[in-house]
């Protein structure tokens, strides 16, 4: 059982303050949706959350099971259990997706997993996802389309097993049968109870195929509705209308 | 630029065999100005008479023969004239020279691997010549080790045909000093690929150009180079596309870290008036891995023809990008291992191309033990 916990949370990019104290607690087994408008601050929250350097935490506190976060490298971070599968995942030239993945598995792990046992558990997760088996001498996101980059995304976060898993607008620039595969993916994961997961999305679509537990809503860099699934039906029905009016 | 003004040309208006045809360099002249000229230890002014002694080993393919000749024999300087003041004294001052030939479409079941040894920080002078003969193939591995102030001469003659890869590894002492000249003349439909590493060193000065003979020629010049503090290696390259319907490529990458490492790259592609058809393409990358390393990173084409097929030059240098160590890192990769996995893949794509396993291994050996320092 582990606990994400989100107190009075204030980040910066550059001198703008983004985020004005968010609040907000996930625990395994839980499926929370953050929902908002465009430059809410949906993915700072996330992005600061997994440390990158352009934020700028100026208060609060973020900690994983009692341990602060906010005091851990990325790559600590990491291996404490957070994972971000991210919206633009990053090209890295020359870095084929098999070495990248297995590094980060041996990195999270503690261990290197035996290379026989690697190899199937990696085709048990491709096939899983329906990524091609060419998939693993590719380098790492480079000339992938965007199905197959949050794909791939999706099949880290089964490989890796965070405790708590944050998606950035993993559902954005999906087909169908990609966010199909990919909510199916959220939902293996979810079922197991191990994990808590914080999806962000700025749509309702993919919350017919991944239920959330909890619904929150994002406006103005800070938490401003919380309820159950039926208020992304609410959403659904009425847009972000009346919060962005009432955070400007 | 106003008509009376003309752009630097990097055709060469000296080419001779004559050393007092080139004037001292000052170090202000385009073709010097990035060589710290102080480090050269005389090489550049007549001033260093042989001291020392690079031997000079090869272990030949089977079909391929090896010759030591003197300076009368006529392959010497067939394929190339001096086009530089250092060039142009190694050229007058070398004694002996190594003569390698691939026969008339003998195919080499094995690479030749020249082994070149300073034994000592003196001055010496080198030639070489490989010549392949029409419908040949050959591979060439020069391997440069040891401590010399070393100004070399080398010649490709790949004959119609035929096709020469050579692999030039500069895996020199930390006080060594190389100036070199390495020069193909491609024959009709010829096919020449060089991957240059250039790793060790105190000053290294490498100048791959290439010429065509007749049309179809193919020339594809790869270099990799780790530059550590304190070191000045420099590649300077020129393909003279002279003829119709060749091809060229080249793809130079460095790494450079410490104070005062320094890399030079200069890629002039010539396109003559006579030269349609020419399709080329040249790339340098440099990746600065810590404060104090400078990289000096200079494409220069010059079209002269409407009608070329392609012709293309990118130049990059900059620091290791955060957003891709930050994706790793954020995979629970460590920063430094973070770091390695980037830098490595900076140069896989180009180790890749080397054909010969053994140097293929053995430079990823080098870049993994530069990685570690």
């Amino acid at each position: 059982m582990s606990t994400l916990e989100i107190r009075d949370l204030h980040v910066s990019v550059d001198t703008k303050e983004i985020l004005r104290g968010v609040n907000l607690t996930v625990r395994s087994g839980e499926i929370h949706a953050i929902m908002g408008p465009n430059g809410s601050g949906k993915s700072t929250l996330a992005y600061a959350i997994a440390g990158h350097p352009k934020y700028t935490i100026t208060s609060g506190a973020v900690t994983l099971d009692g341990e602060d976060v906010l005091a851990m490298t990325v790559d600590e971070r990491a291996r404490a259990g957070l994972f971000l599968a991210m919206q633009y995942p990053v090209e890295v030239p020359g870095v084929s997706v098999a070495n990248f993945l297995r590094t980060a598995v041996t990195a999270v792990r503690g261990e290197a997993p035996k290379l026989r046992l690697f190899t199937k558990e990696l085709k048990q997760g491709m096939d899983a996802l329906a990524i091609d088996a060419s998939f693993a001498q590719r380098n790492l996101n480079e000339g992938f389309s965007g199905g197959e980059k949050k794909r791939h995304e999706i099949l880290q976060l089964e490989l890796l097993k965070p405790k708590i898993a944050i998606l950035d607008e993993t559902d954005s620039g999906l087909d169908v049968d990609a966010l199909r595969v990919v909510s199916e993916g959220v939902n293996r994961f979810g079922a197991a109870g191990d994990t808590g997961v914080l999806l962000i999305t700025h749509y309702t679509r993919i919350l017919r195929y991944v239920k959330p537990d909890h619904v929150h809503v994002f406006a103005g860099g800070r938490i401003v509705e919380e309820g159950g699934p039926e208020l992304a039906d609410k959403l659904e029905a009425e847009g972000y209308e009346r919060y962005t009016k009432a955070s400007a | 630029m106003g008509l009376d003004s003309k752009p630097q040309s990097a055709v060469h208006a000296v080419s001779s065999y004559n050393l007092d045809d080139f004037p001292v360099p000052s170090g202000r002249e385009e073709m010097w100005r990035f060589t710290p000229l102080s480090r050269l230890r005389g090489l550049h002014d007549g001033s260093a008479a042989v001291s020392g002694n690079v031997v000079v080993e090869v272990r030949p393919a089977p079909e391929v023969t090896v010759e030591t000749v003197g300076r009368d024999d006529p392959r010497v300087g067939r394929a190339y004239t001096p086009t530089d003041r250092v060039s142009a004294q190694a050229y007058s001052s070398f004694e002996k020279a190594t003569v390698i030939t691939v026969p008339k479409e003998a195919v080499a079941s094995g690479a030749t691997v020249v082994s070149l040894r300073g034994d000592r920080p003196g001055v010496a002078y080198g030639h070489i010549v490989v010549v392949v003969e029409p419908l040949a193939e050959a591979v060439v591995v020069l391997d440069h080790q040891g401590s010399a102030v070393y100004a070399d001469n080398v010649e490709f003659s790949v004959g119609d045909g035929a096709t020469l890869k050579v692999v030039s590894l500069q895996e020199w002492a930390a006080d060594a000093v190389h100036v070199s000249q390495h020069h193909a003349r491609l024959g009709k439909d010829a096919t020449f690929k060089s991957f240059v590493v250039t790793l060790g060193g105190d000053l290294v000065r490498l100048s791959p150009s290439v010429s065509y003979a007749g049309r179809g020629g193919d020339a594809d010049l790869s270099g990799l180079y780790f530059v550590d503090a304190g070191q000045h290696i420099e590649h300077r390259l020129l393909v003279d596309h002279s003829v119709p319907d060749c091809r060229s490529n080249v793809d130079y990458r460095g790494a450079l870290q410490g104070d005062e490492a320094h890399a030079v790259w200069i890629g002039d592609v010539v396109i003559r008036v006579e030269a349609t058809g020419t399709d080329t393409y040249e790339l340098n990358r440099n990746l600065l891995l810590t404060d104090g390393a400078r990289a000096d990173s200079v494409p220069n084409l010059e079209i002269l023809t409407g009608e070329v097929t392609g012709a293309g030059h990118a130049s990059a240098s900059g620091r290791l990008d955060d957003e891709h160590t930050f994706y790793l890192q954020a995979r629970g990769i460590p920063y430094d291992e973070a770091r390695r996995l980037v830098i490595r893949g900076f140069f896989a794509q180009l180790i890749e191309k080397i054909e010969v396993q053994e140097i293929r291994d053995r430079v990823m050996a080098a870049v993994e033990a530069e990685l570690a320092r």
